[in-house]
């Protein structure tokens, strides 16, 4: 156990040192007039988080993030148990689904804005809508794969629907609905940010957007590399437990 | 005789038909008793009902006609405390390690903490689990994961148990071995035990009593007793009479499984 954390920490680390060196190479290669070095843009990362502004941007996008977030895993579950327990809805709005994920959603947002106005609620609303089909599909899915004996052996056991619930169907389903999650992360991270990037005010994507206006180099640098740093760091975080859980389920 | 521990009275079972029509008769009318601490076991073909005459007994389904009886009290689609079930399919939670799996089996069950502990320590022994407590279902072979679901049916010390064709995903060898583990434990626990196969050397060795059951829908058509006693196992099938048993077994079944077969390649029409 312990030697495969050490292999995967030791593959992170090569991994890091090997997109450095493409940001270095990169940048000898592009000049100044796109791209600052790495060095210089986690100096100006630096420099940046001392300041107000930039705590303000970021507490506005997280706040956006995790109501966003919350909507979609809350909507996607309850879609998806409602759609897994119902055959013939799952028939019926499944296709659907998928349909509606296929469009791209951005072509939504003007519809969007006209209905939320500019701020908060748009931004989330964009960022929930990337969310709920992929929680919804995937919980779908694992309500729909339980296998049927696990039910019987909680019959016969003598469980109550609720304890059904609980004990057997949910653990039972949770690796996949994980996934679900995961997924759902990635999307409405995108969402939120780039609902941010065309229609507000405030918060990470809006600062990226006035930093290319404004050809602020070492701003968008630096914006870039926290942003994925922190969807890097949490979606490895979210991988190992679903992994975990998989081998585990 | 005294009172039957299990008593079947012209248990029939309909399936109602989606589109209305007649519904499909897939079993009975059955009268059988079942013993006190006696080793029963049915054969018959594939898809002639034995799953269900097992699932009417476990009250998982109810019949359309007659009545089902366990200890003098009728079964009607709830489950009787004292009966523990064993499937085929590998019935593991493998969200629990192996211990609480078993111990899910006593988790309706009002008995204080120690001896929960106590049964549970128990049956980990019994079925020789006890290294593997804290493992869970996906670290074992289906050998093993075929025993914890024995092991959470027989921590509930059950009066009755059904098994559902528990061998049925096991390798021959492994069947035989566990086979011999279940004699054991009939033995050991004095439950009466109530077999389902479509084995029939693993009925004749496993049985005091095994009934044919009649194509589709199910009848009981003949029961054989074997005479073996108490104290047995595998080796029991190097013995003469037990390929008489088997040849008996299969005289009364060959006619049954032909009527199958020929159904079956008669296509999907009288499934409906």
């Amino acid at each position: 156990m312990s030697s495969a954390a050490m292999k995967s920490a030791r593959n992170a680390l090569v991994l890091i040192a090997g997109l450095l060196a493409a940001w270095q190479a990169l940048y000898w290669f592009v000049g100044d007039a796109a791209l600052r070095p790495p060095l210089v843009t986690v100096q100006y990362t630096a420099r940046l988080m001392t300041t107000d502004a930039f705590w303000m941007h970021l507490s506005e996008t997280l706040q956006a993030f995790a109501v966003a977030l919350s909507i979609a895993v809350a909507a996607g579950l309850v879609i998806g148990f409602g759609l897994g327990f119902h055959k013939l809805s799952a028939q019926v709005f499944e296709p659907m689904l998928v349909a509606v994920y296929s469009i791209p959603k951005i072509t939504l947002y003007p519809i969007l804005l006209l209905a939320f106005g500019l701020g908060m609620p748009a931004k989330i609303a964009f960022g929930a809508i990337h969310g709920i089909i992929p929680v919804a599909l995937f919980t779908l899915n694992a309500v729909r794969n339980i296998k049927p004996i696990l039910v019987k052996t909680g019959r016969v056991h003598g469980l109550g629907p609720f304890e059904m619930i609980r004990s057997i169907l949910f653990p039972a389903a949770l690796p996949e609905i994980f996934t679900g999650f995961r997924v759902g992360f990635a999307l409405t991270l995108i969402g939120t940010l780039l609902g941010e990037m065309f229609a507000a005010q405030r918060g990470l994507g809006y600062l990226l957007m006035t930093a290319i206006g404004l050809h602020n180099v070492e701003l968008i640098m630096a914006v870039t590399l926290l942003l994925v740093v922190f969807a890097a760091t949490v979606s490895a975080g979210l991988l190992a437990i679903d992994r975990w859980l998989h081998r585990h389920i | 005789m005294s009172q039957a521990h299990v008593s079947l009275r012209g248990v029939t079972k309909v399936f109602p038909s989606s589109s209305g029509g007649q519904g499909l008769h897939a079993l009975g009318p059955i009268d059988l008793d079942l013993q006190q601490g006696e080793f029963f076991a049915v054969v018959g073909p594939s898809g002639c009902g034995k799953s269900t005459l097992l699932e009417l007994i476990a009250g998982l389904t109810s019949a359309t006609e007659g009545t089902v009886e366990f200890e003098g009290r009728r079964i009607e689609g709830d489950i009787p405390d004292g009966i523990g079930v064993v499937f085929q399919e590998d019935a593991c939670f493998p969200w629990l390690s192996v211990e609480d799996n078993i111990a899910f089996g006593l988790r309706k069950i009002a008995v204080a903490h120690e001896e929960k502990r106590r049964r549970i320590g128990g049956v980990l022994d019994l079925m020789g689990l006890g290294d593997f407590a804290r493992s869970y279902p996906a670290q074992l072979s289906g050998g093993m994961r075929q025993r914890v679901c024995i092991a959470r049916t027989l921590v509930i010390e059950p009066r009755l148990i059904l098994l559902d064709e528990p061998f049925g995903a096991l390798d021959q060898q492994t069947r035989l071995l566990m086979g011999d583990e279940v004699l054991k434990l009939w033995r050991q626990t004095g439950a009466t035990v109530f077999l389902i196969t479509h084995a029939l050397d693993e009925a004749a060795m496993l049985a005091d009593r095994i009934a044919v059951m009649s194509a589709r829908p199910g009848q009981l058509i003949d029961v054989v007793e074997t005479h073996w006693p108490a104290e047995r196992d595998s080796h029991i099938v190097e013995r003469l009479e037990f390929g008489a048993v088997t040849a008996r077994l299969w005289k009364s079944l060959r006619e049954e499984s032909l009527k199958t077969m020929a159904k079956t390649s008669r296509g999907p029409a009288d499934r409906t």
